[in-house]
């Protein structure tokens, strides 16, 4: 990225000397991960420059509105609703948090074994180094794992952070304390921008929302096709930039891939060879930069076919019921984020019977269970995948690991052992 | 011929078939250089090379004509000696795995155990050195003299030798400390069996499979017998050749 944003980080309090080696880090992997994959389809040109501009125009769209007085919110968990932050006029963004940063800073208030998504945000936030971060007026956190809970309570000394309480479980008094949530929550936005949402903007927001939804599930849907029409490390790029991406264009931009991956399909052409053994991975999110796993499945002879994560299909599995009033829009809303399958519930059976669909419905041969090191809500759920998975005779691999590449060739091995057991 | 090649971080292994049948077998310290020691082991023709192990990548971008992971190699070479393998333990110099094979010998399942050296020959070998022996294979056949009065309560490598070199100084019998040793890389390798449900029989491989006391507490501690094979090292390599004598097979 060029120089010409130099006075835009400055003015944002970038750390530039620190923000300049981050930069540095990025094309490189972004070379060897995704541009040297064969048969990527042309459409992957604007997601590629999307990556390529990640710190550039899109921090600048975010400063233009901001001058227009809008706001910015930044989110870490795909709990957070968008819908609302749109309909009162604000931008709402996924902090990405994919990347070992400032882990030295991070480690000054956290304890060391703690989950690389949480150190980085914290490594990213005290290192002055996400542009995201520092264009944010207000950054929403809410009690999903304990690690993350606590931590927003250190993060608040250096950003402004909303915590919204997510409950536990699902019954009729979590639905009810869920939905206040939701509102008390439209309550707080409308007073960080200044507008009110009124049932149109609602109403828009949630087609918008919806759209974005719709155009990533015809993609995942295209999926199912052998050949694999697009790779799961392409896919997953698009389900990452989803997050930060201006909604009405990224929309657009995702159909319009789907337009070539349909013609594509007709002339039976594809990412891989047609009968490449397929797998689903499921776990935790891997946010933006974190390519790591499937990169090595990827390279392994395998093709993801879908990614039932949270950078996935938990991000646009249900879509808000559109609604006459207003309360009824914001309880549709509710309704529709408490539907996802997150293993900071119990029991969390809906991620089960949606996996073992997935399966069929993907003709999947195996599945790959990828948890962040320390994460105990996914790693300690990952006994609950395995023996449905060995249940129901699917082979199943369970991994555990951080943002580092030291374990990188065991990895391999495992991965490629796993893969070998699908042919 | 065929010509399988296992590439580990201390040993490469290499076999070479010909119409099912062992016709060559060499066994070389990796070195420096693995991919060159192991084309120099390769001295004959072969009409097809399989390579495994940790340098088979490298293997396959100089030489090699296709490569499959350890834990196929291992399957495929155990169940060729021993047909009928239901578990193969394989113990190398840096990691440990359990690999479950069906009635067909088809792996169905594997473990590997973490990032680190507990529990491996590497272990092992610093224990041994720790403690004074000349080799791993004296240190092996001393323990199985040893009195079961000690026991090690650290797994970790590091921890592991400061305790048992602690004992030393306070006079315990460097023995027992031996025998204390293999029991707990004993303890860590059935902990690992029963995570994988293993089933009999059950073949060990790999470098560790050569030593005696690990073998008789193994096989004492889970109650079944534990086939080990002539060459426990060059199984890896084995199952390599048998890959690249397979018809129509590709990896
Ligand atoms: S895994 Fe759970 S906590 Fe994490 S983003 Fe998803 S829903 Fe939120
Ligand atoms: S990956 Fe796990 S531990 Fe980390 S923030 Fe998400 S739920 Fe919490």
């Amino acid at each position: 990225m060029s120089n010409h944003y130099n006075e835009m980080w400055r003015s944002l309090g970038l750390n530039l000397k620190a923000h300049d080696q981050l930069l540095q880090a990025l094309p490189p992997t972004y070379h060897d991960v995704y541009l040297t994959q064969t048969n990527r389809p042309q459409s992957m040109e604007y997601f590629d420059f999307v990556v390529n501009e990640i710190h550039g125009l899109r921090i600048q769209e975010l400063q233009e509105h901001k001058k227009k007085g809008g706001k910015v919110i930044g989110a870490f968990c795909v709990f957070v609703p968008e819908e609302i932050v749109r309909a009162a006029g604000g931008i709402c963004i996924g902090l990405c948090s994919g990347l070992e940063m400032g882990t030295a800073e991070a480690e000054q208030v956290l304890p060391r074994s703690i989950c690389p998504l949480i150190k980085s945000f914290m490594g990213f936030k005290l290192a002055k180094v996400c542009p995201y971060f520092e264009s944010c007026d207000l950054v929403v956190g809410e009690t999903t794992c304990d690690g993350k809970k606590k931590a927003f309570e250190i993060l608040n000394d250096y950003v402004p952070v909303h915590v919204m309480e997510t409950p536990q479980m699902k019954k009729g008094r979590d639905k009810q304390l869920w939905l206040e949530e939701v509102q008390d929550f439209a309550g707080l936005v409308q007073e960080t921008t200044g507008i009110e949402i009124t049932r149109e903007s609602l109403a828009k927001a949630i087609q918008e929302v919806n759209g974005k939804r719709q155009a990533l599930r015809r993609l995942s849907n295209l999926r199912k096709n052998d050949p694999a029409p697009i790779s799961g490390k392409d896919s997953l790029l698009i389900e990452q930039i989803a997050m930060y991406d201006d909604v009405a264009r990224f929309t657009a931009k995702v159909n319009e891939l789907c337009d070539e991956l349909e013609q594509k399909i007709s002339a039976g052409e594809g990412a891989f060879p047609p009968k490449t053994p397929r797998v689903i991975v499921t776990g935790t999110p891997m946010a933006i930069p974190n390519w790591k796993v499937p990169h090595i499945i990827e390279t392994s002879g395998a093709v993801i076919v879908a990614e039932e994560m949270c950078t996935g299909m938990r991000y646009f599995e249900n879509e808000v019921a559109e609604a006459g009033s207003l309360d009824s829009m914001l309880e549709n809303i509710a309704a529709r984020y408490l539907g996802i399958n997150c293993a900071v519930f119990t029991p969390n059976t809906g991620r089960l019977e949606n996996l073992e669909n997935l399966v069929k419905e993907y003709h999947a041969g195996g599945v790959i269970h990828c948890t962040l090191s320390f994460c105990d809500p996914y790693a300690v759920e990952a006994n609950r995948v395995e023996k449905m998975m060995k249940q129901k005779g699917i082979p199943f691999l369970k991994i555990e690991t951080g943002y580092d590449q030291e374990d990188a060739g065991q990895l391999k091995t495992r991965v490629e052992a796993f893969i070998e057991m699908l042919r | 011929m065929y010509a399988g090649i296992d590439i580990g971080s201390r040993t490469i292994g290499m076999v070479a078939m010909s119409a099912g049948q062992i016709k060559q077998f060499r066994l070389e310290d990796t070195g420096f250089e693995p991919t060159d020691t192991a084309q120099k082991i390769l001295d004959g023709t072969y009409s097809r090379i399989v390579a495994t192990g940790y340098g088979r990548h490298s293997a396959k971008a100089e030489f090699a004509d296709d490569i499959i992971t350890e834990i196929k190699a291992h399957a495929l070479g155990a169940a060729w000696i021993f047909p009928g393998v239901r578990t193969v333990l394989d113990i190398g110099g840096q990691d440990t795995k359990v690999i479950s094979l069906n009635e067909h010998g088809a792996v169905i399942d594997f473990l590997m155990n973490d990032r680190c050296s507990a529990g491996t020959g590497k272990f092992l070998e610093i224990m041994s050195t720790a403690l004074g022996y000349n080799s791993v294979s004296e240190f092996g056949q001393e323990a199985l003299t040893g009195e079961g009065t000690i026991k090690i309560s650290n797994m970790c490598t590091v921890f592991a030798e400061s305790e048992a070199v602690t004992l030393l100084h306070r006079g315990a019998p460097k023995k027992d400390i031996a025998l204390a040793l293999h029991a707990s890389v004993v303890e860590r390798t059935v902990g690992m069996l029963q995570r994988a449900g293993f089933k009999t029989p059950l073949v060990f491989t790999g470098g560790v499979a050569k030593n005696r006391c690990i073998n008789s507490l193994l096989a004492t501690k889970l109650g079944v017998d534990v086939l080990v094979p002539e060459e426990p090292q060059l199984v890896g390599a084995l199952g390599a050749a048998l890959a690249a004598a397979k018809d129509g097979f590709t990896a």
